[in-house]
């Protein structure tokens, strides 16, 4: 009976373990080989140590890529948690209809990116997209979205007739519009998680801050923010990772080439891709690139998680 | 009182306005789907498929033309005829009094757009690519997570803990950290370009894993110990109660890989380059780059793609959010 017992579990983990030992635990350990060989795809040539990591730093492309992403993650993510929580707290007072805005809001994150991604090219064509014409209604006129290298802040001084120094122009408008997909498209799911940790706050707190004449500004950053936090960390943590990753956008929304207008939306997904399927087919450079950007995300998933320990209610 | 009814219709405008820049895209995708390229390219943005059509109103009729040439010096105009439906030939070159030609707006669905971009690409052999490698996946995935799963969550043995935080930290790693090397482990087995490709390294879910152990973990011990006395093995205990009374969450496991899979893009585009093997997805980028120019036929092929997905989110839309919440809280 006891053989029994410890023996046969591993039966069950077999299936799922060889899977995983195969298709991600040996890929993972081997990435970080192949970062250190001349690899092709017939298999390693020779041993070349950090050589990789070392073009890296003079690596132009690479530092473009880097700035474009990170572009990406300081627009997309604050403005996604603030909206998010933002008409979370707006239907989580409905009543009415709320299943409605919950459906609308959720399609975009059932969708896939691919599609998504064409319908939106469209969207800021100059020719025959609909952007152009709404903003028309704004006074703005003719904005070239997709194939506007200038970057935004450049652009909206410019208008002003001011002009400010290129490394402060910020994010290309192409890349700008690819900010406003990737926040249309992750508001809907971050919007019902935040409901959904907004329903768990107990009435009784807001009755009570009622009673005591608190306004309902200070009850939302009296005790709405401060019990949300958990919520708030994962939000943050999920759409950072995400962020990170973004790739069907740029490949399907820019171009040609992929990540025009000058580079300006080539994001670092899209230059591993790049460098490891394209015309390069330099496998070892794109695992270097590859694993810089884990560790990059690593970093930031750990940073936010000793956060959250510091200011747990 | 005023007040709080002006803050509810700011409420709700609000609401809708959001709403309404979440859905936009969408409709408008279906709309220009089924315009005519010859109204787009002429800049028709808006929601409703328009067409211009010239009519030849003659003795108290009213025919659809066509004009080839304008003679402005004689007033006159030359025409062809159709019929109603714009397609059939009724006669060519009539020269008509150019003041009987008058130009009228109306609505047109051109829903052969769907039938053209059908013919164009091969999107019924994608589709069908797709659900297979869904389904295979599918199946994969509730089988060996399910095994895995209850072995996690009900049994003892060496390394158990140690092997199931090894599953969850590769949870972590992003796909493109792993994209590459398994690009060069797969062209090694002679994978590139087939189905196994799409479908063995995805049917065991680590996050499926993780969440149906949680589940399995929360079933109270006494219905075990009563399966163990009726003389029942560890696989009919798993098959006949566990399995049953988790069918909650192995729906959501199921929803997760199903949109996964059928969303899924970067895998199947780096494995797989032959037509043939083309899911969904990877067939309409490649369309997109092809056909870059005939936008109707281009937003025909995306309707046509969202749509399986879009109409089972609908349809289980309730089970589907829960879920996303579900996991979201629990991940």
């Amino acid at each position: 009976m006891k053989n029994k017992k410890n023996y046969f579990p591993f039966g069950y983990i077999l299936p799922a373990f060889i899977i995983v030992l195969a298709f991600r635990l040996i890929p993972i350990i081997l990435s970080f080989i192949i970062s250190f060989f001349k690899w092709t795809i017939h298999g390693p040539e020779k041993f070349i140590g950090f050589e990789n990591y070392i073009k890296l730093f003079q690596d132009a492309g690479f530092w473009q890529s880097l700035i474009n992403t990170f572009y990406l993650v300081i627009f997309v993510v604050p403005i996604t948690l603030i909206l998010s929580l933002f008409f979370a707290n707006l239907l989580n007072r409905t009543k009415k209809l709320s299943g409605l805005f919950r459906t609308t809001y959720f399609i975009p994150t059932v969708t896939s990116l691919v599609a998504i991604s064409i319908v939106w090219k469209l969207i800021f064509s100059p020719q025959s997209g609909i952007m152009n014409h709404i903003i028309g209604f704004f006074g703005i006129h003719g904005l070239d979205w997709l194939s506007e290298p200038r970057g935004i802040f450049t652009l909206i001084f410019g208008a002003m007739g001011i002009n400010i120094p290129k490394f402060l122009g910020g994010p290309s408008l192409a890349l700008f519009a690819i900010i406003i997909v990737s926040i249309w498209r992750s508001l809907g799911y971050n919007t019902i998680i935040y409901l959904a940790g907004l329903q768990n706050i107990p009435e009784v707190y807001y009755e009570a801050a009622e009673i005591d004449g608190a306004s309902k500004w200070k009850q939302f950053f009296k005790i709405t923010v401060p019990l949300i936090s958990p919520t708030t960390f994962y939000v943050l943590i999920m759409t950072t990772i995400t962020t990170f990753q973004v790739f069907s956008q740029v490949y399907l929304m820019t171009g040609p080439p992929i990540g025009g207008p000058l580079g300006t939306t080539k994001v670092i997904v899209y230059y591993i891709f790049e460098t490891g399927f394209g015309e390069t087919q330099n496998l070892s450079y794109a695992s270097a690139i590859a694993l810089v950007l884990f560790i990059i995300i690593l970093t930031l998933t750990m940073l936010q998680k000793r956060l959250e320990k510091k200011v747990q209610y | 009182m005023f007040k709080h009814y002006l803050g509810k219709g700011v409420q709700y405008f609000m609401l809708i306005l959001c709403g309404l820049i979440m859905v936009t895209p969408f409709i408008w995708m279906l709309s220009t789907s089924l315009k005519s390229q010859t109204a787009i390219n002429k800049g028709s943005v808006g929601f409703i498929p328009i067409e211009f059509v010239n009519y030849y109103v003659h003795d108290g009729k009213k025919e659809l033309c066509e004009i080839v040439m304008e003679k402005e010096d004689e007033g006159i105009t030359v025409v062809n005829i159709y019929d109603e439906d714009g397609k059939t030939f009724r006669q060519s070159y009539v020269e008509a009094p150019s003041e009987s030609i008058t130009s009228s707006k109306r609505i047109k669905f051109n829903w052969n757009n769907y039938v053209e971009a059908f013919t164009r690409v091969p999107f019924g052999r994608y589709f069908l690519n797709t659900v297979f490698v869904s389904f295979c996946v599918l199946i994969g995935v509730l089988i060996t997570s399910s095994l895995a799963a209850y072995a996690f969550a009900r049994m003892q043995f060496k390394g158990r803990d140690f092997i199931f935080y090894l599953f969850i930290s590769m949870m972590m790693v992003p796909q493109p950290i792993y994209l590459i090397p398994s690009y060069f482990l797969l062209t090694k087995l002679g994978w590139i370009n087939t189905y196994q490709a799409l479908i063995v390294p995805w049917i065991a879910n680590i996050f499926s894993i993780f969440l149906l152990r949680q589940q399995f973990k929360t079933i109270p011990q006494d219905l075990f110990d009563a399966a163990v006395i009726d003389g029942c093995s560890q696989f009919e205990i798993l098959w006949r109660i566990v399995i049953p009374v988790s069918k909650p969450i192995l729906v959501t496991t199921a929803i997760f890989s199903l949109i996964g899979s059928w969303n899924s893009f970067m895998w199947p585009l780096v494995m797989t380059s032959s037509d043939h093997l083309r899911v969904l997805q990877v067939g309409l980028s490649y369309f997109a780059q092809e056909a870059s120019s005939s936008t109707a036929l281009l937003m025909s092929a995306s309707t046509f793609s969202i749509a399986p997905l879009l109409i089972l989110f609908l349809f289980a839309q309730k089970q589907i959010i829960s879920s996303f919440v579900t996991s979201g809280l629990k991940g």
